[in-house]
């Protein structure tokens, strides 16, 4: 049983690694939801009257709505190659448990394109007008809310790997599921600009990521699996 | 106890020649109770003191909001039959529920609004109540896209139901998030004076 359980962790280690590779040599696209963050929440401020105190009241709803989109931007490209040269039907009969490789999966799959959404956001919170003292509850929200953000969207890729239409189908199934993640995390975004408190919205935003831990990763299996039949 | 009866219906050719027979059937009992309930509703019924005859929409938009939710249910409930035993009857049940509910979700939206603008002066609020029942209506669709979008029928049954029940996890914390969103919004900056005692009367009437 615990030999099993230690190739189960390996195999989830490899699977990290390989993508972690695979990422190193073809950086554009992870790159691109990242280019896409700050060119979007550039556009902002040119869209309204940048007025500090206007565009403070903005930041939290330009933030999480760009995020939401790199996201979904990010997650066409999470079970597409692997798809097409064969290697997720590989997870699927080497006889390690699906759901741990596809938690690999999602791992790397965050640490490539949620991470440096997290360490680019401060940077946009601060030229929407966000003052310094805010960045560590924006920092925080937006780390727990990406998190969700991809644990979530891996249902949706999962589902939509064997349709024909893409990426407005996408949107359709995700957006609607991922709303909570949008509403807690702008509204700790928010508090935390506004000065006040923002721990409450924050130990929401948490839940919902434990609850995503737990739960999406079995959907998205599921969903994997059904895509590949 | 005997269930061959009941587990004759699991066989399509069965089932669809029962539907075929019984469904005509139904629709005239449907129309019968339908303008049973209406001429109650709109002629039987006394005007309201207060509103007069504008109130007189709730008969039609509560029931359609009722049978979106539990709609809703019963196509996760059939697609998660569908998935764990493959019946094929079960994602045929699913299916058959989706563009029902979700014409029940847009009649209850679109009465509401009927219903608002007379009585709370304005069409649409941002208010949870209508915000989650505008999601219950993308979920009908996303669910119906996504059928539509794969090729393989027996690919997009088993996929359209891990959607299904997705959301119907999805469904409480759509309905309580918007809660909590509206009771954390308790700053000056966002929300009108009168917005909380909006929500409370309409939840009042409706739930």
């Amino acid at each position: 049983m615990s030999a099993s359980r230690a190739s189960t962790a390996s195999a989830a280690l490899a699977v990290l690694r390989r993508d972690l590779l695979l990422a190193v040599r073809r950086p554009g696209e992870w790159l691109q939801p990242l280019a896409f963050f700050v060119l979007v929440t550039v556009l902002f401020p040119l869209a309204v009257d940048p007025e500090p105190s206007r565009l403070r009241q903005l930041a939290p709803a330009a933030l999480w709505v760009t995020l939401l989109l790199s996201s979904l931007l990010a997650l066409e490209f999470l079970f597409r190659e692997d798809r097409r040269d064969g290697t997720l039907e590989q997870y699927l009969v080497s006889g390690q448990s699906f759901t741990a490789l596809l938690v690999a999966k999602t791992a790397t799959h965050w640490l490539l394109t949620g991470l440096p959404l997290v360490l680019v956001g401060p940077l946009a919170a601060l030229s929407l007008g966000a003052p310094p003292q805010a960045l560590p509850g924006v920092c925080v929200a937006l780390l727990l809310g990406s998190v969700s953000l991809s644990l979530i969207g891996a249902i949706g890729a999962g589902l939509t790997l064997g349709a024909r239409s893409g990426g407005a189908l996408l949107s359709l199934l995700v957006l609607p599921l991922v709303m909570p993640v949008l509403v807690f995390g702008a509204r700790a975004t928010q508090l935390a600009i506004a000065g006040d408190e923002a721990a409450s919205a924050l130990y929401l935003l948490a839940a919902i990521g434990a609850l995503s831990l737990t739960l999406a990763p079995l959907a998205a299996a599921a969903a994997v699996r059904i895509s590949l039949e | 106890m005997n269930w061959v009866w009941f587990h004759r219906f699991g066989s399509p050719p069965y089932f669809y020649r029962f539907a075929g027979r019984w469904a005509p059937w139904f629709l005239g009992i449907s129309l019968v109770l339908l303008a049973v309930g209406l001429y109650g509703g709109l002629v039987l019924a006394p005007a309201d003191y207060f509103q007069s005859d504008v109130y007189r929409i709730i008969f039609v938009h509560v029931p359609s909001a009722y049978l979106s939710l539990m709609t809703y249910t019963w196509m996760a409930i059939a697609a998660a039959v569908g998935l764990i035993w493959r019946i094929k009857i079960a994602h045929a049940v699913a299916a058959a529920c989706a563009p029902a509910g979700a014409s029940f979700t847009a009649v209850s939206l679109v009465t509401g609004m009927i219903w608002g603008q007379p009585t709370w002066g304005t069409y649409w609020a941002w208010d949870p109540r209508i915000v989650s029942q505008l999601f219950v209506l993308f979920f009908f669709l996303g669910y119906i896209a996504l059928r539509g979008a794969i090729d393989d029928r027996d690919r997009a049954d088993r996929a359209s139901a891990v959607l299904a029940i997705v959301g119907v996890i999805n469904v409480p914390i759509v309905h309580y998030s918007v809660d909590w969103w509206n009771s954390l919004h308790q700053g000056p900056t966002l929300m009108k004076s009168g917005g909380l005692r909006y929500r409370c009367r309409w939840r009042g009437h409706c739930w």
